[in-house]
């Protein structure tokens, strides 16, 4: 049949043609990406192989450990520890109500909402520097000097908006027939939110404060001027705090070979603090699935 | 009282907070700011170039332009590449590959500023420094524009990705499969349908992946070569503006008039991200109601 117009066949090959062509650039593209992340941890595991040792993690810096001498970073990893729960402690209680009066109390395109969710996105945008710039004069004003508890609010504040949308994304899945029932049996609004919503949204509310953990433990913008740092393990809210991030910033900018890679080494530690909290995440994100109403 | 007020007015107390700390960093800002606005106008600050501390001499045109440089080189670069990868994931992969990609992304999306300088420092420096700088005639230290571009690109993929796929993935099927039963080939799906739906939403990712890439500080410094000078070509240094900020800020209290400049750059820079991401995430939550 398609003997009798030569054209169309020509055309229909074309259409063939462009359509593998778009598929192969499509999964070069996805590749490439692939690769690079691929890349990324390769070449960072592999650089700190030589310096992973176990004293990295049971040791603080040693006298001389800067100049390449005996000591680890426990210091920073305790410190990072310190900050990021702290921190994610202080946005969940107040990212928790928020997000709770929100979904549960007000409309949806109610004026305060609106306002609540305006300011929230405002907040998500700005950059993690300008966090640690206003941390750092909050700081000033209260009279607090670079510590624990100054890193910790800062980086609380960078996890907020992280945090409060994450909420929000998980409360907003809460099948509506739920708490209509809930209210059917004469609960209130509160006892609603908390023992029928939140029930529900358990798991994904483990996986949104990961999320945030994740965040605030890989955040060094916000720290620099606000939690300091120290060679010690930080055992009060009020004294200098040393972070991963910082650690890895300050250890690659040393002349001596045996500190950077050292830097190396710290990068790989955070590295895999990093991807075991991604892999907790991926594993309440499938239980949050699994229990779905339908 | 009726039981759960007193509840209801601790949540409601509590859901103001985003908005007294939005407009507090904006106040608290722009009166550490105000000293030097009162002695100079915001445009001679703005596009002078004599970056000169100890003079007074507080021009951050040099650094507006390096921010600028380095953000839309990796915009550049991301675009692209997340689109393209956008919709392999939502119109072309199974649901298997799907669900090894996705993790990926959020891994990728993940991994800290610091890690990604790092890597930066140890493949792309030299990577820019001693292959592509001479392969275009020209010398680089590999501490450029181009390297913070490229370190820039990779960390901004994940986000265009995430919220392209949500864009893409929210297109109706029934249109897809009413014109793959018409005989559409894949290509024709995406190119006509697909796409003509849904390019303002994919836009709006890109946007708020660029907002992103604005504020992007340590991976950035770590790379860019922190030369306050003004940028002439990929393979020259820059010094964008939150590196300014994390080089100086908190140390700068003996020079007059430098704790309001670096007030000052912080609202600057503020202003750049937040127009671009409040604008792309209105946008988005506008597209989200409709398809609710």
């Amino acid at each position: 049949m398609s003997s009798h117009q030569p054209g169309t066949d020509r055309r229909l090959k074309r259409r063939h043609q462009a359509e593998a062509g778009f598929k192969s650039i499509l999964l070069a593209s996805v590749i490439l990406v692939v690769v690079i992340l691929s890349i990324i941890l390769v070449t960072i595991l592999w650089k700190s192989l030589p310096a992973l040792k176990l004293s990295m993690i049971l040791q603080t810096p040693g006298t001389g450990y800067y100049l390449g001498q005996q000591g680890g970073i426990l210091n920073a990893i305790i410190g990072s520890l310190e900050v990021s729960l702290g921190a994610t402690f202080i946005a969940l209680i107040i990212a928790l109500p928020t997000v709770i009066f929100l979904n549960t109390y007000l409309k949806r395109r109610s004026f305060l909402a609106e306002v609540i969710r305006l300011s929230l996105d405002v907040l998500w945008g700005i950059p993690s520097i300008v966090y640690g710039v206003f941390g750092f004069l909050l700081m000033l004003m209260l009279h607090l000097r670079a510590s624990l508890l100054a890193g910790m609010i800062t980086i609380a504040l960078v996890e907020l908006p992280i945090l409060s949308r994450a909420l929000d994304e998980t409360i907003r899945l809460v099948p509506p027939e739920l708490k209509e029932a809930s209210y059917a049996l004469g609960a209130n609004r509160w006892q609603t939110a908390t023992r029928v919503v939140l029930h529900q949204a358990l798991p994904g509310l483990i996986t949104s404060v990961l999320i945030a953990l994740g965040r605030g433990l890989g955040d060094g913008a916000s720290v620099l001027f606000t939690a300091g740092y120290t060679d010690r393990i930080t055992t009060s809210l009020f004294q200098p705090v040393a972070t991963l991030p910082l650690a890895i910033f300050f250890q690659l900018n040393s002349p001596f070979p045996e500190v950077r890679e050292r830097a190396f080494a710290s990068a790989a530690i955070l590295t895999l603090l990093i991807l075991f909290i991604s892999l907790l995440t991926r594993y309440f994100g499938r239980k949050l699935s699994r229990h779905k109403v339908r | 009282m009726k039981k759960g007020k007193g509840q209801e007015l601790v949540a409601g107390l509590f859901s103001l907070f985003p908005i007294i700390l939005a407009i507090s960093i904006f106040l608290l800002l722009l009166v550490k700011a105000f000293p030097l606005l009162s002695l100079k106008s915001l445009s001679t600050i703005l596009f002078s170039s004599a970056w000169q501390p100890q003079r007074g001499q507080f021009g951050l045109w040099p650094f507006i332009l390096g921010t600028l440089w380095v953000t839309i080189t990796a915009f550049i670069l991301a675009a692209p590449l997340s689109i393209l990868t956008a919709i392999y994931i939502s119109d072309y992969a199974s649901g298997r590959l799907k669900k090894w990609l996705v993790p990926v992304l959020d891994l990728l999306a993940g991994l800290p500023s610091v890690i990604y300088g790092m890597w930066g420092i140890l493949l792309i420096v030299p990577l820019v420094g001693k292959y592509l700088a001479p392969l275009f005639g020209t010398y680089s230290s590999g501490y450029c524009i181009l390297t913070a571009g490229i370190v820039l690109a990779v960390m901004i993929v994940p986000t265009i990705v995430n919220v392209s796929v949500e864009v893409l993935s929210a297109v109706p099927a029934d249109l897809k499969e009413a014109a793959l039963a018409l005989g559409a080939t894949r290509l024709e799906v995406v190119q006509f349908i697909v796409l003509k739906k849904s390019a303002p939403g994919v836009a709006a990712a890109c946007v708020l992946g660029l907002s992103r890439a604005f504020g992007e500080t340590l991976a950035v410094m770590m790379v860019v070569g922190n030369v306050p000078v003004i940028p002439t070509s990929l393979f020259s240094p820059a010094y964008p503006l939150p590196a300014l900020l994390a080089n100086n800020y908190g140390e700068m209290l003996s020079i007059p008039g430098y704790e309001a400049a670096l007030n000052l750059v912080a609202i600057v820079l503020l202003f750049m991200v937040i127009i671009f991401s409040l604008a792309a995430r209105l946008y988005l939550n506008k597209l989200e109601g409709r398809t609710d």
